[in-house]
C-alpha cells in the first residue's frame, strides 16, 4: 500500500517545494503553465491512450471551459453572486462536461476515422463560430477577466505568481489523482477494452458507445478544468485557445510523452512546455524543432518518452543499468553532434531568409558565425554528417548493450 | 440579380474544380491506405511556393510543369520513407504522422520563404478581363484555371477507367492482396498514387497561388475544406469527390454574396427583434458571415447521418 501512495506523496512534496528550489524569475510562470498543460494532456490521453479515440478538437472543451470560467469570474467580480476564486476551475470543468456531453452524444457513435473527422469538424466549427459570436467570445480581442476582484476564501488572494502557482499545483494534483482513479474504475477499464476490441466488449455486455461517451464526458470535464486554470492564470481567453493549433499542440505533447502509460502525458506536457518557453526565447523556428521532434517520435519511438523509460524497467530489475551508461553516453554525444550540425544549418537558413541583408554574423552555440561564407555552412554540414555516421556506428552497440542488460537474471 | 447568380456560379465552378484537384488525390490516397492525409494541403502550399520561385528563373509555363513534378517526387518520398514505416503501427499512427508532416511542411515553408505573403502574381499574358457583363468582368486567369482543372479531370478519368495502369490502381483500391498475387508490386502502386495525388495538389497550388494568395497559412485555409469535401463525397470515391467539390464550391461562393441575417428576414416580415437580448449575437449573424462555418456544419451532419458520405461504400 505504501508504495502505491508513495509516488503521489512524493509528487505532492515536489509540487510544494519546487518554487523554493528553482529561483529564476521565469520559473514560477512556466511551472504554472506546465501544471495547466499536464491536466489538459492527461484529459486528452483519456481519449487517445485509454479510449483509442483520436481527437482533433479537444481544445474546444478547454476553450469553452475557460470562456465560461472567465465570464463567471467577471460576474463574481461584479458581485452578481458569491463564488470564491479557488473554486473557479470547477466552473470550467462543469462547462467542459456540459459541452462534452452535448458533442459527445453524437460524435462517440463510432471510433476511428469517423470520430477523428467529427472532432475536427466540431473543432473548426467552434473556432470559426468564436469569431462570429462576439458577445460571448469577444471576437478577435477575446474575453479579459480579473482574478483579484472576485471574493476571497479564508483570506486567500491571488496577487502574486507564486500564489497562483500553488492554486494551479493543487488543482493539477487533484485532477491527476482523480483521472488516475478513473482509469482504475470498471468504466475506465472498459474504455481500454473497447479501444482494443469493441466487438468483444459488446459480448461482455457493455455498450461500446456508452463506454466511449462516458470517457468523452470525463475528458471534457478535465479539459474544462484546465481551461478554468488557464483563465485564472492568464486572465484572458481568445478564439485561438480553442482552434486547431491548440488541439494539435495537445496531441503533440501527449504523443511525445507517450500514450501508453499514465505518466506519459505528464512527461510530455512538462517537456513540451519547457521546450516551448525556452526555445521561443532563443529561436524563431522553435515550432519546426517541435514538429521534427514529433515526427521522429512517430517514426522511431511510437511509445513516446514514457515508452523509452518503461523499456528499461527489465534492465533495472535485473540490476544492470550500469552497463548501459557507456554505450548510451557515446550514442547520446554523437546524436548531440548531429543535432548541433542540423540546428546550425537550419538557424543559418532562417537567418539568411529573415534577417536584414546587412547583417552577416549570428551567434550560434556561443560562437559568432559568419553566415555569408561557405566555410561556416560546410562546418555545420560536416558536424551533421559526422554525427549521423557516428550514430549509425554507435546505435547497434547501444542496442546490443540494451539487449544484454535486460536479459532476465535467471537466464544467465 | 442575374449578374449575381451568373458570376457566383462561375466563381463557384472555378473554386469547386480547384477543390476537386485537391480532393481527387486525397480521396484516392484514402481509398488505398485508409488514411486521410493531413499533409495534402501542405503539398498544395509547396506547389504554390515552388512555382513562385521557379517562375522567377524559368518563366510561367516551365514552372507550371516543374513545380507539380517536384511536389510529386517529394510526396512519393514521404510515402516511401515515412508513411510506409509508420504503417505497421496502425491507422491512428499514420494519421498522426501525416498531421506531424503537415506541421513540419508549414514550418519549413516559413523557414525557407519567410513569414510574409509572397507576391506570386497572375502572369501578364493572362491578366486581362475575358468578358464584361453589366458592371462585372470575368478575369481570363480564372477561365485558365477552369480549363486546367477540367483537363485534369478528363485526363484522370480517362487514365483511371481506360488504361491498364488505371485498372491496376482501381483493383488495388479494393483488392490489394489479390493484385499482389497477380504479380504487381502493390507498395509501388501506393507510392506512385501518393506521388500523383501530391502532384495534383501541387498543381492546384501553382494555379491557385496567384488568386487565393501565397502565404504560410494557405494550407490551413483550404486543408480542412478539402477534408470536408472528401468526407461528404464519400471516402475513396472519386465521383463523389467531384460532386461534393462543386457543391461546396458553389454553396460557399453564393453564401459569401448573400448579406442576409435572421434579423433582417424577420424585420422584413414585420417582426422586429430586441437588439439587446442575450441571443442578439445569433440574430444579427449574416449568411455571408456563416459561410466559413457551413462546410464544417455539413461535415458534422453528414458524418452523423450517413458516415459513408454521399457516394461512399465503406466507413472506416
Amino acid at each position: 500500500m505504501s508504495r502505491r501512495y508513495g509516488v503521489w506523496i512524493a509528487a505532492a512534496a515536489i509540487l510544494a517545494v519546487l518554487p523554493h528550489i528553482v529561483r529564476t524569475p521565469v520559473a514560477v510562470p512556466v511551472m504554472s503553465q506546465m501544471g495547466i498543460a499536464v491536466v489538459f494532456a492527461l484529459s486528452y490521453n483519456m481519449l487517445l491512450g485509454q479510449g483509442g479515440m483520436l481527437s482533433f478538437g479537444h481544445a474546444v472543451y478547454f476553450g469553452l471551459g475557460g470562456f465560461i470560467a472567465a465570464h463567471v469570474l467577471n460576474l463574481a467580480g461584479e458581485g452578481v453572486f458569491w463564488l470564491p476564486v479557488p473554486f473557479l476551475p470547477l466552473v470550467g470543468g462543469l462547462g467542459g462536461l456540459c459541452f462534452g456531453a452535448l458533442f459527445g452524444s453524437f460524435s462517440t457513435t463510432r471510433a476511428g476515422t469517423v470520430f477523428a473527422m467529427i472532432s475536427l469538424g466540431i473543432g473548426e466549427l467552434m473556432a470559426s463560430s468564436a469569431l462570429i459570436l462576439d458577445k460571448f467570445f469577444g471576437g478577435e480581442e477575446g474575453i479579459t477577466t480579473n482574478r483579484v476582484k472576485a471574493p476571497t476564501l479564508l483570506g486567500l488572494d491571488f496577487t502574486t505568481d507564486r500564489k497562483v502557482y500553488y492554486l494551479i499545483a493543487f488543482w493539477a494534483f487533484v485532477a491527476a489523482a482523480l483521472m488516475y482513479a478513473f482509469s482504475r474504475t470498471p468504466v475506465g477499464r472498459m474504455a481500454n477494452a473497447v479501444r482494443d476490441n469493441p466487438e468483444r466488449a459488446e459480448f461482455v455486455g457493455y455498450s461500446q458507445r456508452w463506454v466511449r461517451f462516458v470517457s468523452f464526458c470525463v475528458a471534457g470535464l478535465f479539459a474544462g478544468v484546465a481551461g478554468g486554470l488557464f483563465a485564472l492564470n492568464y486572465e484572458i481567453l481568445t478564439a485561438e485557445n480553442m482552434g486547431l493549433a491548440a488541439s494539435g499542440s495537445v496531441l503533440l505533447m501527449t504523443f511525445i510523452g507517450g500514450i501508453g502509460s499514465f505518466f506519459g502525458p505528464i512527461l510530455g506536457a512538462i517537456v513540451f512546455t519547457f521546450l516551448q518557453s525556452m526555445l521561443s526565447d532563443y529561436t524563431g523556428i522553435w515550432l519546426l524543432y517541435l514538429g521534427l521532434l514529433f515526427l521522429a517520435t512517430v517514426l522511431f519511438v511510437p511509445a513516446g518518452l514514457a515508452g523509452i523509460l518503461m523499456l528499461h524497467v527489465p534492465a533495472w530489475r535485473a540490476g544492470r543499468p550500469g552497463r548501459l551508461v557507456g554505450p548510451y553516453v557515446v550514442a547520446g554525444l554523437l546524436t548531440l553532434v548531429a543535432a548541433v550540425g542540423v540546428i546550425g544549418l537550419l538557424e543559418m537558413v532562417h537567418f539568411v531568409v529573415s534577417a536584414p541583408a546587412s547583417r552577416t554574423t549570428k551567434r550560434l552555440f556561443w560562437v559568432a558565425v559568419n553566415v555569408r561564407t561557405l566555410w561556416s555552412w560546410l562546418a555545420f554540414a560536416a558536424l551533421a554528417a559526422a554525427g549521423a555516421l557516428g550514430f549509425r556506428w554507435a546505435a547497434p552497440r547501444a542496442a546490443a548493450a540494451f539487449a544484454e542488460a535486460s536479459r532476465p537474471a535467471e537466464a544467465r | 440579380m442575374f449578374e449575381l447568380v451568373l458570376f457566383s456560379l462561375l466563381n463557384g465552378l472555378v473554386f469547386g474544380m480547384l477543390l476537386f484537384m485537391l480532393s481527387s488525390g486525397l480521396t484516392l490516397i484514402f481509398g488505398m491506405m485508409g488514411v486521410l492525409n493531413f499533409a495534402h494541403a501542405g503539398f498544395y502550399m509547396l506547389g504554390a511556393y515552388f512555382a513562385y520561385t521557379l517562375t522567377g528563373y524559368l518563366g510561367f509555363w516551365p514552372a507550371l510543369v516543374a513545380a507539380p513534378l517536384l511536389v510529386g517526387v517529394l510526396g512519393a518520398l514521404v510515402e516511401r520513407y515515412g508513411l510506409r514505416r509508420v504503417h505497421r503501427f496502425g491507422h491512428v499512427a499514420e494519421l498522426i504522422f501525416t498531421f506531424g508532416a503537415a506541421v513540419v511542411i508549414e514550418e519549413v515553408v516559413q523557414l525557407a520563404w519567410g513569414r510574409p505573403a509572397k507576391s506570386y502574381e497572375v502572369p501578364e499574358f493572362l491578366d486581362f478581363p475575358l468578358f464584361r457583363l453589366f458592371q462585372g468582368s470575368f478575369p481570363a486567369y480564372k477561365a485558365f484555371m477552369l480549363l486546367i482543372s477540367v483537363a485534369i479531370f478528363v485526363f484522370l478519368f480517362a487514365v483511371l477507367t481506360r488504361t491498364r495502369a488505371g485498372l491496376i490502381i482501381q483493383a488495388s483500391l479494393t483488392h490489394p492482396s489479390m493484385v499482389a498475387m497477380l504479380g504487381h508490386n502493390v507498395p509501388r502502386v501506393f507510392m506512385v498514387v501518393f506521388g500523383i495525388g501530391s502532384a495534383l495538389a501541387g498543381l492546384a497550388g501553382v494555379i491557385a497561388g496567384p488568386v487565393l494568395g501565397t502565404f504560410p497559412g494557405m494550407a490551413q485555409v483550404l486543408g480542412s475544406i478539402v477534408f470536408v469535401v472528401v468526407v461528404i463525397g464519400g471516402l475513396g470515391s472519386v465521383s463523389g469527390a467531384f460532386v461534393a467539390s462543386l457543391l461546396i464550391g458553389i454553396v460557399q461562393t453564393f453564401a459569401v454574396a448573400l448579406n442576409i441575417s435572421l434579423n433582417s428576414v424577420l424585420a422584413a416580415a414585420g417582426i422586429p427583434l430586441d437588439a439587446q437580448g442575450p441571443l442578439h449575437d445569433l440574430w444579427k449573424v449574416t449568411i455571408a458571415q456563416v459561410a466559413p462555418i457551413m462546410p464544417y456544419l455539413l461535415l458534422v451532419l453528414i458524418l452523423i447521418v450517413r458516415p459513408t458520405g454521399l457516394f461512399g461504400t465503406r466507413s472506416r
